[in-house]
This record gives C-alpha cells, structure tokens and sequence, in this order.
C-alpha cells in the first residue's frame, strides 16, 4: 500500500519538475527578450499570442521540428550524450530543492552538497559538447568553460562551507528554517548576527552567474568571438536542451541563493501581518524570479570580461575573500555563536 | 605565411575566423594560426567580395562611375562621393557656389556622426555588450531619415553632382540638423557615462592594441587609427578642402595608442562634426546649388590627378589618369581601412583571441571598402 502512494508521488514530482523546468527555459526566454527589449527600448516578441506570449512555444515546436544534424567527424556518442547530460542533473537538482515546507520531493541531510555535486557534472557536458563536435571554436569554448567552472566552483564551495558552519546543517529545510521570523533574519543581512552576510552573499551571487555562464562571463558562448561556443554544431533539440539546460541552471542558482540567503519560502514581512507576512511558495519564487530578472537586468546591461580577468577575479579576489570568510566566519560562531 | 619559426615541441592551430563569423562585420576572412587561446599570426584573406570598382572606372563614363562611391564604404557613403566630385571638378575646373559646398559639408557630417554611431554600437557589441547598439541605431535612425529628405536613400547616397548637388536643402532639413545636434548633446553625454565610464569596458581596452606612430606610418594607416596614435593629421586641417579652413573645429588626438584612444578619438569627432555642422547652418549663405555651366559629357585634359578628403575611417584619396577621353584611363582608389587592416597582422601578434576581436572592431573595418 506504502508503495503505491509512493509510486505516484514520485510521478507527480517527476513530471511536475521537468515540467517546471521546461516551462521555466521557454519563459525565461520571454522574460529575457521582453526584458531586452525593454532595456533597449524595443518591443520584443509580440505577434504570436498577447504579448508575445505563445512565441516560446512557436520556437519550441520550430525547434523539435527541425533535423538534428550530425555533422561528420563528430564523436558520436559524445555528441549525442553532452545535451542530455545538461538537462538530467539540472532535474535531479529540482528533487532537493525545497520550495516550500510541504513542496519539496525528498528531504536530505545533506542537500545543498547534492545540489554542488550535481552542478559540477554540467561542466562535464559542456566539455564533451565541445570536444565532440570536432570544431575549433568549440573545442576553445569548451576549453574556457572548464577553466572558468574549476575557478568559480572553488569559492563557491568555500562559501557553501560558511554557511554550513554558520546554520550548522547541510539540510535545506533546515537552513531556510533557521531564517524564519523576517527579514531581519536572513542569512544576507548582518542583523541575522553574522555581519559578514552581505559579503558572502556577494561572493555566491558572482559566483553562481560565473557557474551558470550567464553574461558578463558567457565566455563558453562569447558569439562575437566564438560564434556559439560549445553549441556551435548543434541543431534542433540538441541546441535546445543546451538552452533549457543553461535556464534551468539559472533557475537552480536563484533558488539555491534564496534559500541560503533570502529566508527561502518565509515572508520578509513580520508574521502578524495577515497573507503578506505567511510563509508561502509565493514568496520562494517572488524571491526567485527577482534575483533572476537581476541576472537578467545584468547580462543586457554589461560588455563581456576577458578569460583572463574573469580569473584573476576568482583566483586573486574572491577565493581569498571567501577563505577570509569563512575564518571570520568560523572565529563568529565558535566565540559569539 | 607564417614569418615565426614553429619550433617543434609547440602545436598551433589554424582557426579561421570568417569570411561568416559575427565579429568580422561582413566576409573578412582572417587566418589565425593560435596558441591556445593566443594569436601568433593573423593574416587577412581578402577577395570575397571583389567587385573590381577600380576597373569598372576605367570602363564607364565620369558620371557615371559616380553611383560606384556611394558603395564602397556604405556608412559614409557622402565622403565618397565629396571626394569624387571634387576631383572631377579639379579636373574639368567646375566651379561650385557656396551654397552646394555648405550642403555638402553638412550632410558628409552628418553622415560621418552616423557612421562613428554605427561603429560605436557595432564595437559594443563586439565586446559582449549588446544594448549600445540599439542606443546608437536609434540616434543613426534620426539622421538616416534627415540625409533620406535630401538626398532620397538612406545608405548609399548619390548626392553630389559635378557642380554641386542633386537639389536644395529646405530649412526644414536645417532645423532637423540642429534638432537632432540638441539631442545628440544629451545623448553623448549619457554614452560616456553607461559605456566609457564601465570597469570592463575599460579593462577591456586600455593598453589593448597599442599602435605606434611608426607602426602607422609603416602601413599607411590614416583616421582615428592615427589620430589614436597621437599624430595630428586630419586631412580638413591639413590638405583643407571645401570650406572647411572657414570652419572652426578640433582634431581630437589621443596619444595612447591603444584601443581606448581610438575608441575616444571617434567619440570626441562626433562632438566637432556637430560643431561643424552647427556653424556651417549658421553661415549658410542663399543661392544657387548647381553651377552654371557644367558640361553634358566631361572630358578632362589629359593627365594625372590626384584627390584625397578624410572620410569617417582616414584618408580616401583618388588617383585619376585621364586621356581626354569622356572616362578615366586609369583610376586607382586608396581606401583608408584597407591600410587600417593592414597593420592587423603584426599588432596582433600575441594577442589574445578576445582581445584580438576588441582591436579588430577598434579598427572600424568596413569590408566592401577594404575588398572593393
């Protein structure tokens, strides 16, 4: 009996968290070309649908109906297995994220090390994108994606580890659940009593635009050096989950910011106040797609930084940094915590 | 094609960036031999888009070899065809009253905002940004449409005749001049704010692609090129033409040489093309826009001629031989990015790829010019 409703629940969330990612990458599309075209005083996508709104699922179907074009030469297997290696940890890594105290697939003890160790296998997709396709430009992008991945991933996890110290779980659930109670709260803001918040946050943000290769660091993309980076011989769906891939990777970064530093599904708002102050899945994605339309406003906003400045960045600035911090850290908790 | 030994324990690769990649701006193929990410040696593949304008001059009549100006460099197409006009009526001694040369003064500005705006965007671009571009089409529309209430097209101009121009500007086009110079001034300033105030913009082009005056020189490049390598040389102060000594303006000179100064000194022209434009609709005089008596069929006396004006990129200059006859005997063009292109493959060397593109885009290549 235990097994059937088992069964099922695993089937509603499998479904429904492809779902959201799949319907996350094609609106996220929109969002960002309306937002583009907002910034740039243009009108963006608006002949299919109001607003433009169906032109996701028109780029979708012309997507899918397109070949898929193997070029010769290519590494077959490898090419054929890169796309799809983006897409499936990007959906194992919805499995952990709680987005509310009751939606959440499986409760982890060790959540957050699941979701940076499922992050780190794109990497590995991007590498074997590019090398397979047997194209120069790739085979650089592929080249530059990994040495901007190892570089960032670094003080990530470095930050990761504060957090860890500071909360003292590596349980999502539970790290949302120490920021209950406001603003105030928040991992992000020092009155939460670790007055090195705001930096950590800084140092995750960068990092995590780094990690999903979002404008200003899109050097694996780079179109005005490498015409497509790593997807430059991809056709059809196989460019499309590399697309739905990196979108989804946004999404699991401004999910995982929020919950590490923006109380996850609490309200900011102290819970006396009625609806507005109740914690809901509401805020978890106001909180979300906020920080998303920042990467956004961010990638429209910037001119592209070299590799080599986009490492001295790490290595020099935010890999100290984040060993300050998490000594600083550390020296918090053990003697005022 | 390589001038550098390979030495044996170090593998390089070919890359070929073109004749179709989005940095090249059109079918400039440039053979890359890399390093990694390093450039060892670039060397410009030209031919694409051949279409042999030097020997289609010698083939066709004065006048009508003159619609050939308006395509060679695109975005300043009234440079062009200034620098044609004026060498034909050197040679067949036309005079021009001073109303067609204000106009024409005018509207080879304005062009010459439109095209530094274009580049300004496209060069954004180049780096990654991507918002720029659309900022300076929409400030390059305005003046599209004014030059278009004019001369009747929007890129390739065929504006001038021998002897002044195709018809008379209204005050309309005047006060759309200084309407768009009013604007231009709010929207100069917010440039240099968003975009050459940025960090990475900065980093990105400062001390990148040093071009020395000797390397200058050395190929002949000319314009902003020059100019950003510190040399004070713009061919309105220095071969003066038209009315341009009775026109108070600055040579902007930025002695760097890096891609920053090129990047400043165009920005900066813009300003004194609208200080030129300004005084010239002030000192507008009335009067006719066509010279009297110009000859149906020019036939110039036999000779060498020689013409050159400063287009949007440096130096475009014509170099006529004519037999008398109602065409040329030989015409030789001298396009200014094509010796701006020139000094690519030994500035680049050691470059990165990145950095390699950024210096490109500094260069304000125009294809159809360099491959005419």
């Amino acid at each position: 009996m235990d097994l059937g409703i088992n069964v099922f629940e695993v089937f509603i969330y499998l479904v429904g968290f492809i779902a959201f990612a799949a319907a996350n990458a094609a609106y996220l599309v929109w969002v960002e070309r309306k937002g583009a075209a907002h910034i740039q005083r243009r009108t963006g996508p608006k002949e299919v649908g109001p607003y433009g709104l169906l032109q996701p699922l028109a780029d979708g179907a012309k997507l899918m109906s397109k070949q898929f074009i193997i070029p010769e030469g290519v590494d077959r297997p490898l090419f054929l297995l890169a796309p799809i290696m983006t897409m499936v940890p990007a959906i194992m890594i919805f499995v952990t994220i709680p987005f509310s105290e009751t939606i959440l697939a499986r409760d982890f003890n060790i959540g957050l090390l699941m979701i940076l160790a499922f992050a780190s296998v794109n990497v590995l997709a991007l590498l074997m994108g590019g090398w397979a396709s047997r194209n120069k430009y790739a085979v650089i992008s592929a080249a530059r994606v990994v040495s901007q991945n190892i570089a960032y991933e670094i003080p990530m996890l470095i930050i990761a580890i504060t957090i860890v110290l500071i909360t003292g779980s590596m349980n999502l659930t539970e790290i949302v659940a120490g920021q209950a109670g406001g603003i105030l709260h928040w991992n992000l803001l020092p009155t939460n009593g670790n007055f090195l918040g705001p930096i950590t946050f800084i140092i995750f943000f960068i990092c995590s635009m780094a990690e999903t290769n979002r404008a200003p660091f899109d050097l694996g993309e780079a179109e005005s050096e490498l015409i497509a980076g790593f997807h430059t011989e991809y056709s059809s769906m196989g460019f499309g989950l590399f697309f739905m891939g990196e979108y989804a990777n946004i999404v699991i970064a401004a999910a995982l910011t929020t919950i590490l530093f923006l109380g996850g599904w609490y309200s900011p708002l102290p819970e006396t106040i009625p609806y507005a102050g109740a914690s809901s899945v509401a805020w978890f994605l106001v909180k979300m797609y906020l920080l998303i339309w920042m990467v956004v406003l961010i990638r429209w906003t910037y001119p592209r930084v070299t590799l080599w400045s986009l490492l001295n960045l790490s290595w020099k600035i935010l890999i100290p940094f984040s060993l300050f911090n998490l000594l600083a850290s550390a020296g918090l908790v053990k003697f005022l915590g | 094609m390589s001038s550098q030994p390979l030495s044996q324990n170090q593998e390089y690769f070919e890359l070929n960036l073109g004749p179709q990649h989005p940095a090249t701006h059109g079918v400039l193929r440039v053979k890359l031999l890399m390093d990694g990410e390093y450039i060892v040696d670039a060397e410009p593949v030209l031919g694409y888009i051949h279409r042999m304008h030097e020997l289609m001059g010698e083939n066709r009549s004065w006048a009508q070899y003159l619609p050939n100006m308006g395509r060679l460099d695109y975005l300043s197409a009234l440079s062009y065809n200034l620098g044609y006009v004026e060498l034909v009526e050197k040679m067949a001694g036309i005079e021009v009253p001073e109303r067609a040369e204000y106009i024409r003064v005018i509207t080879t500005e304005m062009n010459r905002i439109s095209s530094h705006l274009l580049w300004f965007g496209a060069f954004v671009l180049d780096l990654g940004g991507f918002t720029p571009l659309l900022y300076a089409f929409d400030d390059r529309e305005q003046i599209l449409d004014l030059l278009e209430s004019v001369t009747g097209s929007r890129l390739t101009y065929c504006y001038y005749l021998f002897g002044g121009c195709y018809n008379d500007v209204e005050d309309d086009f005047l006060s759309g001049c200084l309407a768009f110079i009013k604007r231009m001034r709010t929207r100069l300033p917010m440039y240099h704010n968003l975009v050459t105030k940025n960090v990475i913009l900065r980093q990105r082009l400062e001390g990148v692609g040093p071009v020395s005056a000797e390397m200058c020189r050395k190929y002949g490049a000319t314009g902003p090129v020059l100019r950003g390598s510190g040399i004070h040389y713009d061919l309105r102060k220095n071969e003066p033409y038209s009315i341009y000594p009775e026109l108070d303006f600055d040579v902007p000179v930025y002695p760097e040489g890096d891609s920053m100064a090129r990047f400043m000194v165009r920005m900066d022209e813009m300003e004194q093309s609208m200080r030129i434009i300004e005084q010239a609709i002030a000192k507008i005089p009335e009067g006719p826009v066509m010279a009297e008596k110009v000859p149906k069929m020019i036939k110039p006396a036999a000779g060498d001629y020689y013409h050159a004006v400063e287009a949007a990129r440096g130096t475009f200059a014509i170099r006529a031989v004519s037999d008398g006859k109602n065409q040329a005997y030989r015409m030789k063009l001298r396009s200014p990015t094509f010796s701006n292109l020139s000094l690519f493959q030994e500035a680049s060397r050691g470059m990165l790829l990145a950095d390699g593109l950024a210096f490109m885009g500094s260069l304000d290549l125009v294809i159809p010019e360099i491959d005419r």
